[in-house]
């Protein structure tokens, strides 16, 4: 039958691209052309295609790609971060660009209470020692770090750092932060945080450092040194934000002095490791590869927005999560 | 040369070779002369009646033999709450005190429920290993976890450490249920926004996350057995702070096996450890650590401090402040 649908270029399905799971969500509303296929032929897929759905940063929006774009309306991203897109470039080319806040705010708190539980309380090592075939009894050696009661100090409190502090309260954590902008006073005993509008002094008393702002040039090596020298020697650093807010080689100094105690981390840079790097061996560093938002529903919820985004700006309607240049 | 140290003997089992303990070492020391297990059995009828105290943890273990060896024994002191492996009415029939280390350990083990309910939500332990492994390449994306937050946690024992991880699931914005024995009362139905289920079924069919902070009685001995798991959501999650024998260990395996429930998260089996064949071992939705729900340096410190505390107001003959009668 005639599809009179529109063309989206998307990355792939399966492997770094989407779970086959959301494809439906894509497909009633575009005819989709995977990457691989559109560099077969560009000149033949190139004009019918309207949108542009990138995941996980593919299909890169670089000029070379954009050029065999002509009728490119959007680059709808699935995520919220968009310090991959050069928003400036793709706008002056009058395409817009769309991201999906709001639906990542709750699986990237969970993941960064996640994170901080299991280095705390030393999860992996555990289930490594209770399933490993030479154990043969429970050692009382594995000691962890309190949690209750301890103090979460937080860099970045936009939508997920406030979640984060929600639920760093329901621990009868101690919340600080710090952020561009003061939240208002209302925002703040709603949270029990305190401000520190110096982030040196969130840096000196937390327990746990947990990053939660964007990439930008000004967030770019936010962590690196001299940061970490003042944090506690028995403070773990958390990061759900990007690698690139924190200098990783400075970060691997500070774990091998015993400068802080531990890093917990979702995001690095680049992703993956290589698998020569040092972050990859140290005893106190857990890893995990960029899964913030990997829960089948807010994945799906991820794809309905970028979707919605696309849809209302390939018809010329208002697009709800249009990303404007600063 | 010593002074003269008129300090009371305790038996305790070891002194670990850690740093940390030979710190909470300390602690017992300023009230108590120690001697281990293994020296007290070289010579027990030398070392038997200076006795007034014996710490467990978990070990010794206050067998009739041992505590007939104990003829000035006052108090069994032990570090923790759970006392399901000790005979609290023969211990007391022999005129020894029985005490235990409440409240101290709750945050703790209220963290460790979060922290296994979490980990094994969004696949920790799975990313960690495909993050750090050589063969790694790229970023897989199908490495899926299940949604916790707005989803719902029934809680079965609700108890201090049954509170402290109602208040914490709440953090996440999640529903809370829970079964007790008792009704709590209004103001901590409110306080926690927890709903109470009358009756265990309900619990169960509506949970994402059942979550198990019973102690070890007859009565909660296999509470979650067949039946239990065959009424819970075949995408839920059970976790386990309590004891291993709360869980019918079989039926779990088949549950497991058979995709009745998603997945387990346990701080306790039984036995402790499992045997290196046990089933539970390689089932790829299963997350296991080895009864660490109260190791932190914290109050790992505070537990030793309050066992010794009793354990001194046992020995003086004052109001033992932690001691456990029987039913």
């Amino acid at each position: 039958m005639e599809d009179n649908k529109p063309w989206a270029l998307i990355s792939e399905v399966g492997e770094q691209g989407y779970i086959e799971e959301v494809t439906d969500i894509m497909k009633k509303h575009f005819q989709i052309i995977c990457h691989k296929d559109f560099l077969q032929n560009p000149q033949l897929h190139g004009p019918k295609i309207q949108a542009m759905f990138v995941w996980n940063a593919f299909p890169e929006a670089e000029p070379a790609l954009l050029g065999s774009l002509p009728s490119l309306k959007v680059v709808a991203n699935g995520g919220v971060g968009i310090d991959h897109l050069d928003v400036p470039y793709i706008n002056s080319l009058g395409v817009k660009v769309t991201n999906t806040p709001d639906v990542v705010t709750d699986a990237t708190a969970d993941m960064a209470l996640g994170l901080l539980l299991a280095s705390a309380r030393k999860i992996v090592e555990g289930h490594q020692i209770a399933v490993n075939p030479k154990t043969t009894h429970i050692p009382q050696s594995l000691m962890g770090v309190e949690v209750a009661g301890s103090t979460m100090g937080i860099i970045g409190m936009g939508r997920i750092g406030c979640k984060i502090a929600q639920r760093g309260k329901g621990f009868d954590m101690k919340i600080l932060y710090h952020n561009r902008n003061r939240r208002s006073v209302e925002d703040e005993q709603a949270l029990g945080a305190s401000y520190c509008e110096n982030m040196d002094d969130l840096l000196k008393e937390s327990d746990f450092v947990v990053l939660a702002v964007n990439l930008t040039p000004e967030t770019t090596g936010l962590i690196s040194h001299r940061e970490l020298s003042l944090m506690k020697r028995t403070a773990t650093l958390v990061n759900v934000s990007r690698g690139l807010v924190v200098d990783q080689d400075a970060l691997v100094k500070a774990l091998h002095s015993g400068t802080i105690h531990a890093a917990a981390l979702d995001v690095t840079h680049p992703e993956p490791l290589p698998r020569d790097h040092p972050l990859l061996s140290l005893p106190n560093v857990l890893i995990t590869p960029h899964v913030g938002t990997n829960t089948y529903t807010t994945t799906r919820k991820m794809v309905q927005k970028m979707v919605e985004n696309a849809v209302a700006a390939v018809k010329g309607q208002p697009v709800p999560n249009e990303v404007k240049p600063n």
